[in-house]
């Protein structure tokens, strides 16, 4: 096991069970950005991905018992959004600071 | 100690159905058929798991003694005012590029 865990027995078989999850959605996701037939379908791919790397982080935040993941959460969906709403900029007008 | 078992059960609740819901919204994203169908799907879905998990976490930081956590709420309050947006952005995209849809046209009256 990586770091301290100092959870309960429940937490941590809910955080198991949580992290399989999410890992199942991110490689959904991927499996989409790769796949997916149209630019739209990739930027849309991106941004579930990045809201799954939220969420794996937060998992991650409670499971190591460490706030430390916060910030890096909170950085991942600023930037996430930026690149979302440019990427639909430069589908829509050819060109994102115009 | 019955409070901590409560407690217990509510975190780990909240954390099962946060990965479902995050769960549910990839799936939608790789089995649904049509653009403006699976843009239906991570944009709720995962917003709302997402937002469990927050909530989780601002739980469990807080049950700690001299801790008291919410900033948690900043990305809960930062990804319900984004999701909208980027969805309305990606549905500007596609129907300027004319992506087809698999939903037949409306009937003329």
């Amino acid at each position: 096991m990586l770091g301290n865990a100092v959870q309960s027995e429940v937490i941590s078989v809910a955080l198991m069970i949580a992290f399989s999850m999410v890992s199942v959605a991110v490689a959904l996701s991927f499996w989409r950005l790769f796949r997916g037939p149209d630019r739209p379908d990739r930027i849309l791919a991106l941004d579930t991905l990045y809201i799954n790397t939220i969420a794996l982080l937060i998992l991650l935040g409670i499971y190591l018992d460490s706030a430390l993941y916060f910030e890096a959460a909170l950085l991942i969906a600023l930037m996430g959004f930026i690149g979302t709403v440019a990427l639909c900029k430069y589908l829509l007008r050819g060109d994102i600071v115009e | 100690m019955s409070n901590n078992t409560m407690q217990e059960y509510i975190l780990a609740f909240l954390i099962v159905t946060g990965a479902s819901f995050t769960l549910v919204g990839s799936l939608g994203l790789a089995r649904l058929r049509d653009f403006y169908m699976r843009l239906h799907g991570p944009t709720k879905a995962t917003t709302l798991g997402v937002g469990c998990l927050l909530i989780a976490s601002a739980i469990y930081f807080s049950s700690k003694p001299d801790s008291f956590s919410m900033h948690e709420v900043l990305i809960t309050l930062f990804l319900f005012i984004t999701a909208p947006v980027s969805a309305h952005l990606l549905a500007k995209a596609a129907l300027h590029l004319k992506l087809r849809s698999i939903a037949k046209l409306p009937e003329q009256s």
